[in-house]
C-alpha cells in the first residue's frame, strides 16, 4: 500500500486578470476567480494512477486561506481520499522557507508517508523551490521535474526533464518527494458522483499552533524575501512587420535567431 | 460576462464548475469545426456520460444524479452556450429517458435505466411523422402484437440522433382509436427491421444528426412496452413538458453566447475614434439583448422550481420555451447586427448562432403550439 500526500494550492484562475495587493504587494487573492492550480491536478492524477495500479491512500495537503476549501474539494472530487487544510491568518505573505516548514510539519501529521507529490511550480507567486526545500526538511530524496513516474516495490523511478539538459533517469528508495511537470499526464475531470462523494470525505483543518510551530516563524513579517515594488505589465507593442518579397521565411527565421528563440 | 447564478448547494456549484470546465476546454474549441464538417460529436457525449451528466435529473437508485431541474437546466444552459448541438442532444437524451424513468415498471427500470443514465448510451425520442407533427395524435406507425413481440411498420420523422442513438423512445399506434390508440416502446437501435434514412440537410445544428427512422417489420419484444397500451400520447406529452424546459435552457445558453460575442466585439471595435459600445445605438441594443437573456433565464428557472416542488408547470414550461426561444432568435440576429459585415461571415460564430436559434422556435412543439397550451389554461382557468 502506497501512502501518498499530494500538495495542492489554490491560485487565481489564469483566465482572469491577476494582480498584487496595493498595500503589501502580496497576491490579491480576492480579486480573481480562484481554482485548483492545474499543475496540482496533474499531481493528483499521478497519485490516483499509482493508487489505482496497486493499493494506496491519497491525502491532499493544502496551505491556504479558508476559501481554499474549494480547491481541496476539487482534488477530493477527482478521487483523493482525504485532506489536510492548514489555514491561519498568521500565514499571510509567508515566503517559501516558511511555507516548506509548515508543509513539512503537516506531513508529519500523516502516518507512514511513502511519497509526496507536488507540482514543480505554482502559477501564482511561485519560486519552484518548495518541493526541494521540503525534501531537505523531511530528509527524503528529491526527484524533481518528473515527466514520468513509476513506483516499483519500495523504489521510485522518475524521468526528469529540464529545458536544456535532456532527460535524466532518477531512482530512489521510498519515502521520497517528487515534483511533476505539465507533461506528466492529462488530469481526469471529476464526475458528478465524485463531487457527491467529496463532501463526505474527511478534511482536517489545522492552524500553525496545531503544527507545533510559532507564529513568529511564518508570515510576511518574518519572510526572508519581500516584494518592494510592483508595476503592471506594459501594454503590448505593435510588433514588427515582415514584408514578404519571396524571402519572408528567411526574414522570420533571422528575426527569431536575433531574439535567440531558434 | 459569464452568467451569474444562484445555486442551491455547494455540490451544485461544483457541478456547474465542472460543466463550465468541460464546456470551455472540450466543447467550445471543437464546435465550429464539427458543425462545418457535419460531424456528430459522439465522443463528446461519452465524456459527458463519464462525468455523470447524462442522467442528472433522475433517481440515484438507477444511476441518476438526483439533482433538481433548477440545477440540471443550468448545466444544460452552460453546455448549449459552448455548443448548441451538444446542449440540445443532452436535452433530447434526458427527455428520451423520461418514459422509462416515470412510466416503466421497477423490473423494466432495473433492467434498462442504469444503462440509459450511466453514460455509455445515447437516446432519441421518436414521436413525429411526416404527416403528424403538431398533430401528433395523427401518427400512423403501426405496432401489431405477434406473440411476445410487436411487429412495427412505419416511418418516424425529425429524429434527433437518428441513426446515432442506442435507443429510441418511440410512439406507435397499437389500435385505431385516435389519441387513445398510441403506445410507447423502448426500441433498441439494433432491432432487426429498424434503419435510419439519409440525414436531413439542415440550416443549422449541422453536427447533430436528424433523420427519419424506418420501421420495416421491426420486431420489438412486448416487455419493452412502457406504461399501458394506449397511454403513449400522455407519456409523450408529459415527456415534452419537461423537454421544453430543456429547450428553453438551451436557447438561453445560445443567446448568452451571442451576447458575450457581441459585447466582446463592441468593446474592441472602434469607429469615429471610440469603441462602438460607447455609442448609444449599440449600447442600447446590447442592453436589450442582456435583458432578453436574463429575463428568459428567470422564466425557465421559475418553471423549473415549480416542477421541483411537484406543482403543475405545463403553462410555465410553455411560456419559458416560447419566451426563451423567441428571445434567442432576436438576440442572435442582433448579435450579427452588432458585428456588422464581420457578423455575416463564417469567421465569427454569430451567423451560426443565428441559424441555430431558428429551430428551437420549431421543435418540441412550435411556438404556435406553445401559445395554444398557454391559451388552453387561460380558457379553463
Amino acid at each position: 500500500m502506497t501512502n501518498i500526500v499530494v500538495l495542492v494550492k489554490q491560485v487565481p484562475d489564469t483566465y482572469s486578470e491577476r494582480k498584487l495587493a496595493e498595500t503589501d504587494h502580496t497576491l490579491d487573492r480576492e480579486s480573481a476567480d480562484a481554482v485548483l492550480d492545474e499543475i496540482n491536478e496533474r499531481a493528483v492524477e499521478e497519485a490516483l494512477k499509482i493508487k489505482e495500479a496497486g493499493e494506496g491512500e491519497v491525502t491532499v495537503l493544502c496551505v491556504g486561506p479558508d476559501r481554499a476549501t474549494d480547491a481541496i474539494r476539487k482534488a477530493l472530487s477527482m478521487g483523493a481520499d482525504k485532506a489536510i487544510h492548514v489555514s491561519d491568518e498568521a500565514l499571510h505573505g509567508s515566503d517559501i522557507l516558511a511555507t516548506a516548514k509548515v508543509i513539512a510539519a503537516a506531513i508529519g501529521k500523516v502516518e507512514g508517508v511513502d511519497l509526496v507529490i507536488a507540482g514543480n511550480e505554482s502559477s501564482d507567486g511561485g519560486a519552484g523551490a518548495v518541493p526541494a526545500l521540503l525534501a531537505e526538511l523531511l530528509g527524503m530524496p528529491q526527484l524533481t521535474y518528473a515527466h514520468h513516474v513509476s513506483v516499483e516495490g519500495s523504489a521510485i523511478k522518475v524521468d526528469r526533464e529540464t529545458a536544456d539538459e535532456g532527460i535524466t533517469h532518477l531512482e530512489a528508495n521510498l519515502p521520497a518527494v517528487v515534483s511533476v511537470t505539465e507533461k506528466i499526464n492529462e488530469p481526469r475531470y471529476p464526475s458528478f458522483k465524485g463531487i457527491m462523494a467529496a463532501k463526505k470525505k474527511p478534511v482536517e483543518t489545522l492552524t500553525v499552533a496545531d503544527l507545533g510551530l510559532d507564529a513568529g516563524e511564518v508570515g510576511l513579517d518574518n519572510a526572508w524575501s519581500t516584494v518592494s515594488e510592483a508595476a503592471p505589465k506594459p501594454p503590448r507593442t505593435a510588433g514588427e512587420k515582415v514584408e514578404d518579397d519571396g524571402d519572408g521565411g528567411t526574414k522570420i527565421a533571422e528575426y527569431l535567431v536575433g531574439q535567440k528563440l531558434i | 460576462m459569464p452568467a451569474e447564478r444562484l445555486l442551491p448547494s455547494t455540490e451544485a456549484e461544483d457541478l456547474l464548475a465542472l460543466t463550465r470546465e468541460i464546456a470551455r476546454d472540450e466543447l467550445a474549441p471543437r464546435a465550429d469545426e464539427y458543425e462545418q464538417a457535419e460531424r456528430f460529436p459522439r465522443e463528446q457525449f461519452r465524456l459527458l456520460g463519464k462525468s455523470g451528466l447524462l442522467g442528472l435529473p433522475y433517481a440515484e437508485r438507477w444511476g441518476g444524479g438526483d439533482v433538481p431541474y433548477e440545477v440540471y437546466l443550468q448545466v444544460l444552459e452552460e453546455i448549449a452556450s459552448a455548443w448548441m448541438s451538444v446542449g440540445v442532444g443532452l436535452s433530447v437524451h434526458t427527455m428520451s429517458c423520461f418514459a422509462l424513468a416515470f412510466y416503466g415498471t421497477d423490473e423494466q427500470r432495473d433492467r434498462w435505466l442504469p444503462d440509459l443514465l450511466g453514460g455509455d448510451l445515447l437516446g432519441a425520442y421518436a414521436l413525429s411523422e411526416t404527416h403528424a407533427g403538431s398533430d401528433a395524435a395523427a401518427l400512423s406507425t403501426r405496432a401489431v402484437r405477434d406473440g411476445d413481440e410487436y411487429v412495427v411498420n412505419g416511418t418516424k420523422a425529425w429524429i434527433t440522433h437518428g441513426g446515432k442513438a442506442d435507443f429510441y423512445t418511440t410512439m406507435v399506434r397499437t389500435s385505431p382509436a385516435g389519441s387513445k390508440g398510441i403506445s410507447c416502446l423502448l426500441v433498441a437501435a439494433d432491432t432487426p427491421g429498424l434503419s435510419a434514412a439519409t440525414p436531413e440537410r439542415k440550416m443549422g445544428m449541422t453536427a447533430s444528426t436528424t433523420s427519419q427512422m424506418i420501421f420495416s417489420d421491426a420486431r420489438v419484444p412486448t416487455d419493452r412496452l412502457l406504461g399501458e397500451e394506449g397511454a403513449g400520447l400522455r407519456i409523450a406529452l408529459d415527456s415534452l413538458a419537461s423537454g421544453r424546459l430543456g429547450i428553453a435552457a438551451c436557447a438561453v445558453g445560445l443567446a448568452q453566447a451571442a451576447l458575450d460575442e457581441a459585447v466582446r466585439y463592441a468593446t474592441e471595435r472602434t469607429q469615429f475614434g471610440k469603441s462602438i459600445i460607447d455609442f448609444q445605438g449599440v449600447e442600447f441594443l446590447l442592453a436589450d439583448m442582456a435583458a432578453a437573456v436574463e429575463s428568459s433565464r428567470a422564466t425557465y428557472l421559475e418553471a423549473a422550481r415549480r416542477k421541483d416542488r411537484g406543482l403543475p408547470f405545463a403553462r410555465q414550461a410553455s411560456i419559458a420555451k416560447l419566451v426563451a426561444t423567441d428571445s434567442a432568435m432576436k438576440v442572435t440576429t442582433d448579435a450579427v447586427q452588432v458585428l456588422g459585415g464581420a457578423g455575416y461571415t463564417k469567421d465569427f460564430p454569430v451567423e451560426r448562432y443565428m441559424r441555430e436559434a431558428k429551430v428551437p422556435q420549431i421543435f418540441e412543439g412550435t411556438n404556435q403550439i406553445q401559445r395554444m397550451v398557454i391559451a388552453k389554461e387561460l380558457r379553463n382557468a
